[in-house]
């Protein structure tokens, strides 16, 4: 029995009991993050699980791109962002003196809101990851890439023209080439920043299918500003109004009887 | 027909305007192509009197061999006038290669260090800086390469000859420097910051995303910078006329004095007798040197629209 949800559309029928003995992957505490003076993450406490869907939704500007980016972070390539508070992944303070900030990247990935492939063959672009590394390997190369392209359900379209420019792709191919590229450096969590904003509705469904698979080997975390995504493909879902975190549960629960009125009002679009 | 939708809005100002620049855009081309026009037709004239072979050699008696020899040679002042092209075009080369070289490193090093390690302050002085040097007249460098880098150079490398095309070179590289600076600069700032994240998204350092994107993704922009800078390099006039020492020698030897075709016509143009064998002949080399640097210009803009398609996301 699938529940209608107060956004309309379903929920995904998604195996949600067994998520929720999952470990805790990332542990947020008393998060503030600061744009030079302006603050833009007021006191930010939450546990996303492991191998689990976890959605960022609220209106334009609350914060959820800053507060995905403290999650890998990006924010520190902002002139004048800095943050307090404590982000831990598998119990790491990521925000630690010593932590290698590319060893965190690789182990979380992002993908971007519009997808930025490189200038590059659609090879290169997911072999750019492992070489960073130092791969070079030509047949171990090979064999990443063609793995990530499969995983991110890309291969049976590209495997003709791996060594033709990636911006010859669609928008949909492209951004499932983002996200090979990111499983091509093996991460244990993914961030994604609205990653089907700009495609039709039917890379959208393919993206959302993609999200399904990956969801039992990654933990995931997504900001959507569509209602209807979050309750697809979501186990979790937090809801951010101003840089704070108003209300965050299983989906199911936020989105047929959220506790506080302003998530209603929220998601039922009375609201932003 | 007078109802409200068929009745014309008139704009006056407007017309006028687009109009004017209209004008401007045509009148432009026109004068280019008139340019064109000209130089190529006195250039043909060198045809009524001399030969397509008299632009390579000639043979000529040699007094000391006692027998006829090829000669490569720009004697135009001579009982037996040799306008040979070869010298020139040698010269000319030999000091734009170098010259492009030497502004293509400096100039590429400079941009990647304004464009992406430059905190803004520094680059904000610094641009300015290089307007400046810029806005040097050609006649300045030439005289500070004549006075004093010339003798420097002679003094590190043991010249033969104190003026040469190494000097001049040095001094062209430095007239070029601006152009190649700001184009490869513009290239990589057009590189959009949607890719540097992705590349720091996936772990890499500041140098692997200078090396492994920024670069890659602007390699058109910074070759296009690069053949125009030649194209610059070649039509350089007033620093190579006074640094090379003017020797119109077939060689390769970057220590040795040379002519250009730039510095050939100005050094020589000023005294001809209009409409006389060398001075159709003048406007020939003029012709050459103009469809070198067209064609430069023209494939760096290939190359540019190139890139403008390929950043295109
Ligand atoms: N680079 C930046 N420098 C300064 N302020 C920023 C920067 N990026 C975001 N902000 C500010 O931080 C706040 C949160 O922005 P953020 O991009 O995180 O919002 P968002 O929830 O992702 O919005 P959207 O749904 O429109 O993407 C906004 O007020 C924004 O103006
Ligand atoms: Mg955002």
């Amino acid at each position: 029995m699938i529940a209608r949800t107060l956004a309309g559309g379903a929920l995904a029928d998604l195996d949600r009991d067994d998520v929720a003995q999952n470990p805790v992957k990332i542990s947020v505490h008393d998060l503030n993050m600061y744009y030079g003076n302006v603050r833009a993450l007021h006191g930010i406490t939450m546990d996303i699980k492991e191998r689990a869907v976890t959605a960022l939704i609220g209106p334009s500007g609350c914060g959820k791109s800053t507060f995905l980016r403290t999650l890998n972070r990006m924010n520190d390539t902002i002139p004048g962002a800095r943050i307090e508070g404590i982000v831990t992944i598998d119990g790491v303070n990521i925000y630690a003196p010593d932590v290698n900030v590319a060893a965190l990247r690789r182990m979380v990935g992002m993908v971007f809101q519009k997808q930025n492939p490189f200038p590059k063959s659609v090879f290169d672009n997911v072999a750019y990851g492992p070489r960073l590394h130092g791969i070079t390997d030509r047949a171990f190369l090979e064999h990443r890439v063609e793995e990530s392209l499969k995983k991110s359900a890309l291969w049976d379209e590209v495997k003709d023209r791996l060594h033709t420019s990636a911006m010859q792709l669609s928008g949909g191919q492209q951004q499932r080439l983002c996200i090979a590229r990111v499983l091509a450096v093996n991460p244990e969590i993914i961030l994604m920043d609205e990653p089907a904003s700009a495609l039709d509705p039917l890379s959208t469904a393919k993206i959302e299918e993609l999200i399904h698979q990956l969801r039992k080997h990654y933990t995931i975390v997504i900001v959507t500003h569509n209602m209807q995504q979050a309750a697809r493909v979501s186990d979790y879902t937090a809801y951010f109004y101003m840089g704070s975190l108003v209300e965050f549960g299983e989906t199911k629960g936020i989105f047929t009887n959220p506790e506080k009125k302003e998530t209603e009002d929220y998601i039922t679009g009375r609201f932003g | 027909m007078d109802h409200k939708l068929f009745k014309k809005d008139v704009h006056w100002g407007e017309w006028l305007i687009q109009k004017a620049l209209l004008l401007a855009g045509i009148s432009s081309i026109l004068i280019i192509a008139l340019i064109f026009i000209f130089l190529f037709r006195e250039a043909v004239r060198f045809f009524h009197t001399g030969t397509p072979m008299d632009l390579i050699g000639k043979w000529v008696y040699d007094d000391w061999e006692e027998r006829n020899v090829f000669t490569m040679m720009w004697q135009s002042i001579s009982e037996v006038p040799k306008y040979s092209l070869i010298p020139l075009i040698c010269g000319s080369f030999l000091v734009a290669f170098p010259a492009t070289l030497i502004s293509a490193v400096l100039g590429i090093g400079c941009a990647v260090y304004l464009s992406e390690i430059a905190p803004y302050k520094v680059r904000e002085t610094l641009k300015p800086a290089l307007e400046l040097l810029a806005g040097i007249p050609s006649v300045v460098i030439g005289f500070v390469m004549l006075a004093f880098i010339a003798t420097f150079v002679q003094d590190l490398f043991h010249t033969k000859f104190r003026l040469n095309a190494f000097v001049g070179s040095l001094g062209v590289s430095l007239a070029v420097l601006p152009i190649m600076i700001t184009i490869s600069e513009d290239a990589m700032r057009a590189v959009p910051k949607e890719l540097r994240d992705a590349s720091y998204a996936l772990g890499a350092s500041k140098w692997q995303t200078i090396f492994g994107t920024v670069l890659p993704a602007a390699v058109s922009g910074i070759s296009a910078a690069v053949i125009l800078g030649f194209g610059r390099a070649l039509g350089e006039t007033m620093i190579v006329l006074m640094a090379t020492g003017n020797a119109a020698l077939v060689t390769g030897n970057i220590f040795s004095s040379v002519r250009t075709m730039t510095a050939n016509i100005a050094a020589e143009l000023g005294s001809v007798a209009q409409g006389s064998e060398h001075y159709y002949a003048l406007f020939l080399v003029g012709a050459v040197l103009f469809t070198f640097t067209f064609v430069l210009n023209l494939f760096s803009e290939i190359v540019l629209s190139k890139m403008r398609q390929k950043l295109r996301m």
